[in-house]
């Protein structure tokens, strides 16, 4: 026996079958040469040959390699059944395919986010290490992990050694053009230190990374990362060495990074050197909190005695400036973790639902195959009693589900490529920096998944309708089999876990909706509606000093509020709901003095124009707004928020009272006003707000320009950035949409694992009330006779409908009960995904469970209404 | 088992492969000379069944004792035939040298006078 002859057995067979026909003419002719007449001389030598099926019968088993064999007859076999049944497999078929595929999708996305190390030399010896304030304010929201401060960075990475080396980055923004006044293009960019590619083992593909002398202030290095240098640049290797504008400003293109890098994510198109365009004096500060610090760990040195040097640092510079907001505490987190911060809750709950959709996708099938069982007692028995072993008929009857999960499988992950590029595009929060695609380990899961998925589908039927019990419908009496029975009691339980499985998928789905409408519907605190919001960058070259900018900006508010359909128009850094922007402490004049170590007062910062508050409809509470007048050389003033009026000046009125910031020019600020308060984003507490106007010329990182409209706030993007083109066409425009769509944007979360498991529970509820629909019509098939008998003896058809009625709802119940009581528990875990919505919600578990009810007794409904009309005569002779 | 085997002249297991080799010492054969050639020399004492037959050159095949061909027969008919091959020279050797220790033995049992004629039972 080999495997050559095994795949060559039919030719085999052929050729000795021409082989017997040669040796049949021979003898024929031998026989005919000894007189016999031709008829007579053919009969004798097939005689002689004896029966030749049988020697290629032998032939063939001599050739086979007998598992393979059995295997392949019983795929085979498997395939026609259910090639014979086109609906079951279709939809057992396609049940599959959704459930493998979400998963597969799902587990790519986790694998590339929380799994798959980062394409850093020696990832696993990473970590981020960040500032952790002590105060309970910051510990409430789960808040620890604070950017790290200039002047601590270069103090951890002097003073400790517990880590091989340190590096710092921050974000950074520019408008991008080349020397000859190239289109403008506004890109996001990253500062890292100069040693920040060595830390991580970033090699550059073209030219070098930075170097110490150029991470200075004034240093005007650059490294393009690969999207911009194919997209930008054509590829051109000569682009290193030459010279590219940012912000006006020349910058040397150094090297270029590999394809691969991403870090910290994909829209980071160029980095320069950490101190590039950093006034020198902030780099001094303890206080101003931008960076984020990775550090690279020594291999002899551990973790927390690497920590406790830098924490020891870190607490020295707290006691050190005690007026000003310096943590006590280094926090570390991995570099994995850091990336995946806001998507990990989210999906390891999505990936928990999807786990739940393919155990009810299971179920389901198992199900369907215990029916299909029934129908097939006979045939297994048969084959029982000719001596099959049990191991053989679990075999066969297990490849059915095989072939099901395997075709389920095949277009699942098809399906997946698909919903994994879907989900990478629409889930924004989703950090790239490792690349999310199918790989070769994806479809090794896939292919785990299908063997599993198969057994669990498969076995249970397999061995429920294979047991002893099976031979008892050889007996000519038995009407009704036992083994039916037992197979409907598996199947009732079966039908009871997908139920309960079902209610905490809805129950689940129903608070994250609950919780994102209750997000959806939050009032931010201003106008949102026909609002366009963009984004502005004044390059410091060109609008450097007060003068300059605030021209601009009278201009452009004149020409934009001249615009026909235009309403209003505010200009300001950072709109409400759009993002925290940063924040600042300040001391109150008035205020005696804190002690040392107390929490400082602290704000958001923001700065608007004279007509930002009526723009935006933030109702003025007292005092009043900015004019035009209150500019730096005119006294400065600033407008708090009630909140901030609340907490700091309680009992108090805070007009006419000074803050002293001294991050911001470090000056006095008169409170003229208080403004109602607006969320910095949705689903996050009020802060404390204060705003400076934005003539005094001091927050310079950009403007958010917002214009109200008469309709449709898109339709006037385009004459707006007309205007401003036409006031200076090298501005760069970014991020151009309506207020709604921004501040949607920021609910990515919620919206994703919110629609997501509710189209896995709802998927689920589907195949749920399909399996107790064939549960219901299955039982009804097998009592036909005793429904008939029932009948005959004068039951009334409405007793027959509450009869099978209340056999199908049993389950049902039963699976609503347990469900509920797990939800119960399970949607603890959930809490803090949950905006504004008890984990125990009573609408939302009385509304899954009038669902689940109304959907079951539809389902129920339709067999036993069928059972109920059954014409008793027939049934009694249906058998 | 196949049924073909259950004859008067079953042969002993073994021995069929051996005289199949020793056959084709005089040439090439196909299957019907072979079971002839074995009939004629045995005296129609011996009778190939095809059901074993077969089988056995299948086997030889498959252990490279033997090679297979296809050609025209005496009769111009077309005919599979089979070949010694070198492995299969040796090991009709081996197997002769058994066979003649094992019908020696079987006589002395029998109290007969050492003779090769154990091909019957």
């Amino acid at each position: 026996m080999s495997w050559f002859r095994f795949f060559r057995r039919s030719r085999a067979d052929e050729e000795l079958r021409e082989e017997m026909d040669a040796y049949l003419a021979e003898e024929t002719a031998e026989n005919i040469a000894r007189g016999m007449t031709p008829g007579e001389a053919r009969r004798r030598a097939k005689i002689k040959l004896g029966n030749p099926s049988s020697v290629r019968e032998t032939l063939w088993r001599q050739n086979t390699v007998s598992l393979v064999d059995t295997v392949g007859r019983d795929l085979k076999y498997a395939a026609r059944t259910l090639r014979r049944s086109p609906g079951f497999s279709l939809i057992a078929i396609a049940v599959m395919a959704l459930c493998i595929g979400a998963t597969t999708s799902l587990f790519t996305v986790v694998r590339s986010v929380l799994l798959r190390p980062l394409p850093f030399r020696d990832p696993g010896r990473l970590v981020m290490l960040y500032e952790h304030f002590r105060d309970a304010r910051s510990n409430g929201e789960g808040f620890n992990y604070n950017a790290v401060a200039p002047a601590d960075y270069y103090d951890w990475r002097a003073q400790t050694h517990g880590f091989e080396d340190m590096a710092a980055g921050r974000g950074a923004g520019f408008s991008l053009t080349g020397e000859h006044g190239e289109l403008p293009e506004s890109v996001n960019a990253s500062g890292g230190t100069w040693n920040f590619f060595s830390v991580l083992g970033v090699q550059p593909v073209f030219g070098r990374t930075f170097v110490e002398s150029e991470d200075r202030p004034d240093g005007s290095a650059v490294l393009l990362t690969w999207n911009l240098f194919e997209r930008r640049f054509a590829g051109d290797a000569s682009i290193v060495g030459r010279q590219i504008h940012l912000d006006g400003k020349p910058y040397t293109v150094v090297g270029v990074l590999p394809q691969g890098f991403t870090y910290p994510d994909a829209k980071v198109q160029l980095w320069v050197p950490y101190q590039s365009g950093l006034p020198p004096e902030l780099l001094n500060h303890h206080d101003y909190h931008f960076s984020l610090v990775v550090a690279r760990l020594r291999p002899d040195v551990s973790l927390a005695s690497a920590l406790s040097q830098v924490s020891a640092v870190q607490y020295r510079l707290h006691l050190e400036n005690l007026n000003a907001p310096v943590a006590e505490d280094v926090a570390p987190r991995t570099i994995n973790d850091d990336l995946a911060r806001n998507v990990k809750k989210p999906l390891l709950l999505l990936m928990c639902a999807v786990g739940c959709m393919l155990l009810i996708g299971c179920l389901n099938v198992a199900n369907l195959l215990v029916a299909r069982g029934a129908a097939r007692q006979k045939e297994v028995a048969i084959r029982g009693a000719l001596g099959a072993q049990r191991l053989t008929l679990i075999r066969a009857q297990l490849m059915e589900s095989l072939l099901i999960c395997l075709a389920g499988g095949g277009s699942g992950v098809l399906l997946s490529l698909a919903a994994t590029k879907w989900m990478t595009s629409a889930w924004k929060e989703l950090p790239s920096a490792a690349g999310i695609q199918v790989d070769g380990v994806v479809l090794g899961f896939a292919c785990v998944l299908v063997l599993l998925t198969a057994l669990l589908a498969g076995l249970l039927p397999a061995i429920s309708s294979t047991g002893k019990a099976v031979y008892a419908s050889l007996q000519a009496s038995s009407r009704t089999a036992s083994g039916s029975l037992s197979r409907a009691t598996l199947r009732k339980t079966l039908l009871t876990v997908e139920i309960a499985v079902t209610v905490v998928l809805l129950i689940g789905a129903g608070l994250l909706l609950r919780s994102f409408a209750r997000l959806r519907g939050t009032d931010v605190g201003c106008v949102t509606d026909n609002v366009l919001t963009l984004f502005l960058g004044l390059p410091a070259q060109k609008y450097g000093t007060p003068e300059k900018a605030n021209a601009f900006d009278e201009t452009l508010l004149e020409k934009l509020r001249a615009m026909p359909g235009v309403r209003a128009v505010a200009l300001g850094y950072v709109l409400p709901g759009e993002g925290n922007g940063g924040d600042d402490v300040f001391n109150i004049r008035e205020h005696p003095p804190l002690k040392p170590g107390a929490p400082l007062p602290d704000a958001l910062i923001r700065s608007a124009d004279p007509g930002y508050f009526s723009a935006l409809q933030i109702p003025l509470l007292s005092g009043r707004f900015f004019t035009g007048d209150d500019r730096a050389d005119r006294g400065r003033k600033a407008i708090v928020s009630n909140r901030l009026a609340r907490q700091y000046f309680p009992g108090e009125d805070p007009l006419g009272k000074t803050i002293h910031v001294p991050a911001h020019n470090d000056a006095d600020y008169e409170i003229v006003g208080v403004v109602a308060d607006t969320l910095w984003q949705v689903g996050k507490p009020t802060e404390p707000t204060m705003y400076f106007p934005i003539l005094e010329g001091s927050l310079n990182y950009g403007q958010a320009l917002a214009v109200r409209t008469d309709s449709d706030p898109l339709a006037m993007s385009v004459p707006v950035q007309k205007q401003i083109a036409a006031l200076d066409p090298e501005l760069s425009v970014s991020d151009v949409q309506t207020m709604q769509q921004a501040i949607g944007d920021s609910l990515g979360n919620a919206r994703f694992s919110a629609t997501l498991v509710f189209a896995f529970a709802v998927l689920s509820l589907v195949l749920a009330s399909v399996g107790l629909y064939g549960v219901l019509s299955y039982l009804m098939t097998q009592r036909t006779t005793e429904l008939g008998v029932r009948m005959a003896l004068g039951a009334q058809r409405d007793q027959v409908l509450r009869l099978m009625l209340f056999d199908g709802l049993r389950p049902a119940i039963v699976g609503l009960a347990l469900g509920s009581a797990a939800s119960a528990g399970i949607t603890q875990l959930i809490v803090s995904m949950l905006y504004d919505t008890e984990p125990l919600d009573p609408a939302v578990f009385v509304a899954v469970n009038v669902t689940l009810l109304m959907v079951a007794i539809l389902a129920c409904m339709i067999p036993a209404w069928r059972a109920s009309r059954l014409d008793p005569m027939k049934a009694l002779r249906a058998e | 088992m196949p049924r073909g085997s259950q004859s008067d002249g079953e042969m002993l297991k073994g021995t069929l492969d051996m005289m199949i080799l020793r056959t084709l010492v005089m040439g090439d054969a196909h299957g019907h000379t072979i079971a002839k050639v074995i009939e004629r020399t045995s005296e129609d004492v011996l009778e190939v069944e095809q059901g074993s037959l077969y089988p056995a050159l299948h086997r030889l095949e498959d252990r490279g004792w033997v090679s297979s061909h296809w050609g025209t027969s005496e009769n111009n008919r077309k005919a599979k035939f089979y070949r010694l091959t070198a492995a299969g020279r040796k090991q009709l050797v081996l197997e002769t040298s058994r066979w003649r220790q094992m019908a020696r033995a079987i006589g002395l049992v029998m109290g007969e006078e050492a003779t090769a004629d154990g091909g019957a039972q």
